[in-house]
């Protein structure tokens, strides 16, 4: 079992949600599933940082909420498709948050997609470079 | 006696679905899609099933950490579309087969699958974007989809998802239910989500076209072959959330080993998605 989630890592720019990072991100999870009602989205725009308080998350896992920084969210626990909620609470489209996670701008991201996407060359393995 | 004719698989984007309830169908982004899915929408319309077992995954709709069963069969008469954060899509509610739900959760958990039995359950984009694209917007005047559907929701959020293997024998075992099911009803299975692509991280927007032309290829040409793909190629060669192909599997299971490939459409991108969609006729 060590093996299978170890054979993961090896993979560039992706956090696969395993046990670990379960543990990890269960209330940064669940505060995220707090926004799908309407009062709590309200609640939070109103008072960011306090809303989060009512959350038992690590400082470090507020900060990363209240910077936006989705890569560090996904590395302290959060799974994509919890933190997308986040990304609806601000009106932003999914692109928008794939486009800050691999650190381009909405457009280079989408004109890239349009493209045919990210190429898997270079991309499938860290240690045999690939 | 109830029979699976046939087997439809399609990605389940949520812009999809956004397109479709903005009405950006003719949209230059958005036309070559929706024009893939003209061929399936006539063939459905003729072909008139009184079931689909709708095989999709739940996006921390219904299901958040604090239950995630793997494999969830819908009991329910009705499942209401989820509000995922802008509102409930304007979708009818999906009207579910209580009798021959139940009758498949008992025949598999009896041949050794531990299928979780959902009564109450509201369904995403996973389930109502598939709705959309094979049978368009049901008329206002009738307001509906024109038949019942029963939700098989399965876990590929949180690691480890089951194997193709495991979705494979599931829809071996969900084909003996049906066909043991006393009732002359024409029955589909679709497998939703894929193709390749991936939402999260700085590898966000993968594709991987040869990757996904195998797999269309290989659920013909070989599907067994499929089934043995470790979850570990799956994130590798199509993204992080290409691991949903494991759904496909459940599908093809249920169909029969010379299922004919009748119709095949793939188009890069559908936002951050490779959108593949298959329809396999039984003989």
């Amino acid at each position: 079992m060590t093996d299978y989630n170890e054979a993961f890592k090896d993979i560039p720019g992706t956090v696969v949600f395993d046990a670990t990072q379960s543990r990890l991100g269960f209330h940064l999870n669940q505060f995220c599933m707090s926004l799908m009602k309407a009062p709590n989205r309200a609640e939070f725009k109103a008072d960011e940082a306090g809303y989060l308080k009512k959350f038992p998350m690590t400082e470090a896992q507020r900060q990363a909420v209240l910077d936006r920084d989705y890569n560090r969210m996904l590395s302290l626990g959060g799974n994509i498709y919890f933190l997308a909620k986040i990304g609806a609470t601000d009106g932003h489209s999914f692109q928008l948050l794939a486009s800050k996670m691999s650190g381009v701008t909405e457009e280079a991201y989408r004109a890239m997609m349009i493209a045919g996407g990210r190429s898997v060359e270079g991309n499938r393995s860290n240690k045999e470079g690939r | 006696m109830a029979r699976i004719v046939a087997g439809v698989a399609t990605s389940h984007v949520p812009a999809i679905g956004v397109a479709l309830d903005q009405g950006k169908t003719q949209d230059p982004y958005w036309q070559p899609l929706f024009a893939g899915y003209e061929f399936s929408k006539r063939w459905i319309a003729e072909q008139k099933p009184d079931v689909v077992i709708l095989v999709y995954n739940d996006h921390a709709s219904a299901f958040s950490l604090e239950l995630i069963p793997t494999f969830a069969i819908g009991c329910a008469e009705s499942f209401a579309p989820a509000d995922e954060g802008w509102g409930p899509r304007p979708v009818p509610v999906v009207e579910g087969h209580p009798e021959l739900a139940w009758h498949i959760a008992q025949s598999t958990i009896l041949d050794e699958f531990d299928m979780t039995i959902v009564n109450k359950m509201e369904v995403d984009h996973g389930l109502t974007v598939p709705l959309s694209l094979m049978f368009g917007q049901p008329a206002a005047s009738d307001f509906r989809w024109p038949c019942k559907i029963i939700p098989l929701a399965v876990n590929v959020v949180q690691y480890p998802p089951p194997t193709g293997n495991r979705c494979w024998n599931l829809g071996r075992a969900i084909r003996k239910a049906v066909e043991s099911f006393d009732r002359d009803l024409k029955v589909m299975i679709w497998g939703t989500g894929g193709m390749s692509h991936q939402l999260q991280g700085p590898r966000a927007g993968l594709i991987n076209r040869e990757f996904d032309t195998a797999f269309l290829d290989g659920l013909t040409r070989d599907p067994v072959a499929l089934t043995r793909i470790p979850h570990l190629d799956y994130v590798r060669e199509a993204g992080s959330e290409g691991i949903e192909l494991v759904m496909w599997l459940i599908m093809r299971g249920a169909l029969a080993a010379d299922a004919k490939e009748i119709y095949r459409f793939y188009h890069v991108p559908a936002s951050n998605t490779a959108v593949g969609h298959i329809i396999l006729e039984n003989p």
